[in-house]
């Protein structure tokens, strides 16, 4: 059967399971616009290919399926590359999709050229500029298959008009696909899990460090039955949140520069750290000098290059961690750990008399001041903790990832490798999409919701129920606040201006309510949960000061242990 | 210190540039890179000699096979094999006295003379890195115009292909 290019483009699309692309459309890639509805498949409008980058990576995060972005040429795929990077960053598999000029243009400055092949190089899995239309499926379905395997991230294809409308047979691809030099991993070198078995049953203080690939393996089973055999406690990187659940008795939470003092404390103290699907990021790491000085180490992860990449590891597994750990259980002994858990918990014990969600005067709702942690405490209450939880760039973000605790996988959705402020939501827009049953808020900051708050259009054209909580303190409040403790407190370009949130938002049409209390948070909250459609509240917080810091914080470059802890305060509770 | 990586890729447009922009990127400090055509079709070879001391040579191996053209690559620098490099060197060989001592040169180097001009001669000579660097030191003195050197190639001693 004849087929465009054009329509090739559906048709696989179709076969590879998309359902819905986000995009703009322009000059080079209309023509490929044009049979979309004769494919069934729905288009997302965005307002800036930026955002449709995101909303295909949040998209992918939720579902576990492939994200799609289209964009024109020139203008419109350099828009898409912070999308990209941060999706690279954060392996997350996304296919985008641009237009480019006619094949006999390429290389003459044509209107609207640029050689986005060239620079989406370095942050995309491998990416495709298609010259013949016969090669069009093919590619296609390689894309997808690349994207989505081994270690996941994203792709591009470059497709010229002229081979949008080309015309040809189709001839559907063939499994499997023809890439000689690709060869995702599986399970692991059994010698090298039979030297890890022998660590583990020797070790009398290990950890686990979870990271993302638990849940890009799938593994979250398999982690559950290796904890409870073994009783070692799990620390979680942020995009390894929801791996394991966080109500466990055994999961310790947030590791790293914002991660609970025991938490770090554990690592520093361990003699075996188990890095299961994550890669020693210098947030996680802290001084690598000085990181976790005594233990032994062995790292499980489905990318070679990771592998001894920051941290030399004692023994480095290369493998899919589901396989892995499934060839690791029956070789390791169960444990109980006794004296190794009580150290932790004495340490847990010490940071939540810090909490400042535990402080005496939290007790009167309307007269002490609003701070983030409350708000969000009241969403992961009111909402059972079983929504999808996407977060901004900043200090809002670590709160959320503090203070929003996660049991159900795949349910956060955060830029954690490239902090891509403005991330927040147009990837709540694809997070709805991927998961249209599941509740779906987006906390944000001031400052990064102002990058990308021109989708607001999006929702409301789309009709999408997402609850945007903003968590406004005036400030690029992370910046204000490193200033705040190592540049003299001068707050050189961090103070905003702002519109009246609440004003701009109704603008659109959005049904948005002011917090400046405890008890309006809270009534904010369930105000908001009570809609059907968008809805916004602005939480007024403290900008500055003690109440408006992260804490605990590793300093950059400081050892993990060395952090800058919350003054304690006297609590009437002590748990 | 200099290791040697053998590269096997596909033949397709824009390998190389992923290969560059992979060391670029990553910092990879890389002494020289060689590439041509192979035995099989829509193979090309890439002969990669990376500065062992400044660059870990395992990680120039792992991060070459995340390129998905990539099909194989092998360290052969403790493998029994045959390391090549060729150059051409134009050096200034003016009266007669010089002439000779250069072609003299030449022959104890087993290197050849390709081309005679007037005040110049053009040599060519392959082998390691070391007997090219000997060789270069002799000649500067006479005064070299120009000099190209293709990099290093190497092949895996043995009747097996390298694998
Ligand atoms: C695109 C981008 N630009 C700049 C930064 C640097 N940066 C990191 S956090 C931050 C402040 C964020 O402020 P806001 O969005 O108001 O959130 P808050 O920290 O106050 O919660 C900035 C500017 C970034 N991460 N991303």
């Amino acid at each position: 059967m004849k087929r465009t290019g054009a329509e090739i483009v559906w048709e696989m699309f179709k076969r590879e399971g998309v359902e819905v692309v986000f995009g703009i459309p322009g000059g080079a890639i209309m023509h490929t616009y044009h049979p979309r509805q004769d494919f069934g498949i729905h288009h997302v409008l965005m307002r800036h290919e930026q955002c449709a980058a995101h909303a295909a990576d949040g998209y992918a995060r939720v579902s576990g399926k492939v994200g799609v972005a289209i964009a024109t040429s020139g203008p419109g795929a350099t828009n898409l590359v912070t999308g990209i990077a941060t999706a690279a960053m954060d392996s997350s598999p996304i296919v985008c999709l641009t237009g480019q000029v006619q094949t006999y243009l390429i290389g003459t400055d044509a209107f609207q050229e640029v050689d986005i092949t060239g620079i989406t190089l370095p942050v995309t899995k491998h990416n495709y500029l298609v010259t013949d239309v016969n090669e069009l499926a093919e590619t296609i379905h390689e894309a997808f298959y690349i994207a989505k395997s081994g270690r996941p991230g994203p792709v591009l294809i470059d497709l010229p008009k002229d081979v949008q409308m080309a015309e040809t047979d189709f001839v559907a691809p063939e499994d499997p696909v023809n890439l000689p030099g690709y060869r995702p991993s599986s399970s692991g070198d059994s010698e090298l899990v039979r030297k890890a078995a022998q660590l583990i049953n020797a070790a009398e203080r290990p950890v686990i460090l979870a990271g993302q690939g638990v849940l890009m393996s799938g593994a979250m089973q398999e982690l559950m039955t290796y904890v409870e055999k073994t009783n070692t406690p799990v620390g979680l990187t942020l995009l390894g949140k929801g791996g394991f659940p966080e109500s466990h008795p055994l999961a310790l939470g947030l590791m790293g520069m914002h991660g609970e003092a025991f938490v770090n404390k554990a690592i520093q103290e361990a003699d075996l750290i188990l890095a299961f699907g994550m890669r020693f990021d210098d947030r996680v790491t802290g001084k690598l000098a000085a990181y976790s000085p005594s233990a032994k180490r062995i790292h499980v992860d489905a990318d070679a290059a990771e592998l001894n990449k920051v941290v030399t590891v004692d023994v480095p597994i290369l493998g899919d961690l589901k396989l892995v750990l499934e060839q690791l259980l029956p070789q390791v002994e169960p444990r109980t750990h006794e004296t190794w858990l009580n150290m932790v918990a004495d340490w847990r014990a010490d940071s939540r008399r810090r909490d400042i969600l535990r402080r005496p005067e939290n007790g009167n709702l309307d007269s002490s001041a609003l701070v983030a942690a409350h708000f969000i405490n009241d969403i992961w209450e009111t909402t059972d903790g079983q929504a999808i939880i996407v977060s901004d760039v900043g200090q809002h973000q670590m709160w959320t990832a503090q203070y929003y605790l996660n049991d159900v996988p795949h349910s956060v959705v955060t830029s954690g490798g490239l902090g891509t402020m403005g991330f927040g939501l147009p990837a709540a827009i694809g997070a709805k999409f991927g998961q249209p049953d599941r509740e779906v808020w987006v906390v944000a900051g001031d400052g990064g919701f102002q990058m990308t708050m021109h989708d607001l259009g999006t929702i409301i054209q789309e009709k999408l129920p997402i609850h945007i909580a903003l968590s406004n303190n005036n400030h690029l409040g992370m910046v204000r606040q490193w200033q705040e403790f190592f540049y003299d407190s001068r707050y050189e370009a961090t103070p905003l201006v702002n519109p009246d949130f609440v004003k701009l938002v109704e603008a659109y049409g959005i049904p948005a309510w002011r917090a400046e209390t405890r008890s309006e948070a809270r009534q904010a909250v369930e105000e908001a949960r009570k809609h059907d459609g968008p809805t916004f509240v602005e939480f007024r917080i403290v900008e500055t000061g003690e109440e408006g810091n992260v804490y605990p914080m590793v300093p950059a470059g400081a050892a993990l242990d060395e952090m800058i802890r919350r003054p304690e305060r006297r609590t009437g509770s002590e748990d | 210190m200099h290791s040697t990586l053998i590269a096997l890729v596909e033949d397709k447009p824009g390998v190389l540039n992923r290969v560059a922009s992979l060391f670029r990127r990553r910092a990879f400090n890389i002494e020289s890179l060689t590439v041509g055509h192979t035995e099989q079709e829509g193979v090309s070879r890439m002969t990669i000699v990376v500065d062992s001391t400044r660059t870990d040579t395992q990680k120039v191996v792992q991060n070459l096979y995340k390129l998905v053209n990539v099909l194989h690559v092998e360290d052969v620098t403790e493998a029994p094999s045959v390391m090549r490099d060729l150059a051409l060197i134009k050096v200034s060989a003016n009266g007669g006295g010089t002439r000779a001592e250069v072609l003299q040169i030449v022959e104890t180097f087993r290197a050849r003379v390709v081309d005679v001009a007037l005040k110049t001669l053009m040599i060519e000579v392959t082998g390691t890195d070391e007997k090219i660097n000997g060789l270069v030191d002799v000649l500067r003195p006479y005064g070299i115009v120009e000099m190209v050197r293709t990099g290093r190639v190497a092949m895996a001693r043995g009747s097996g292909p390298s694998e």
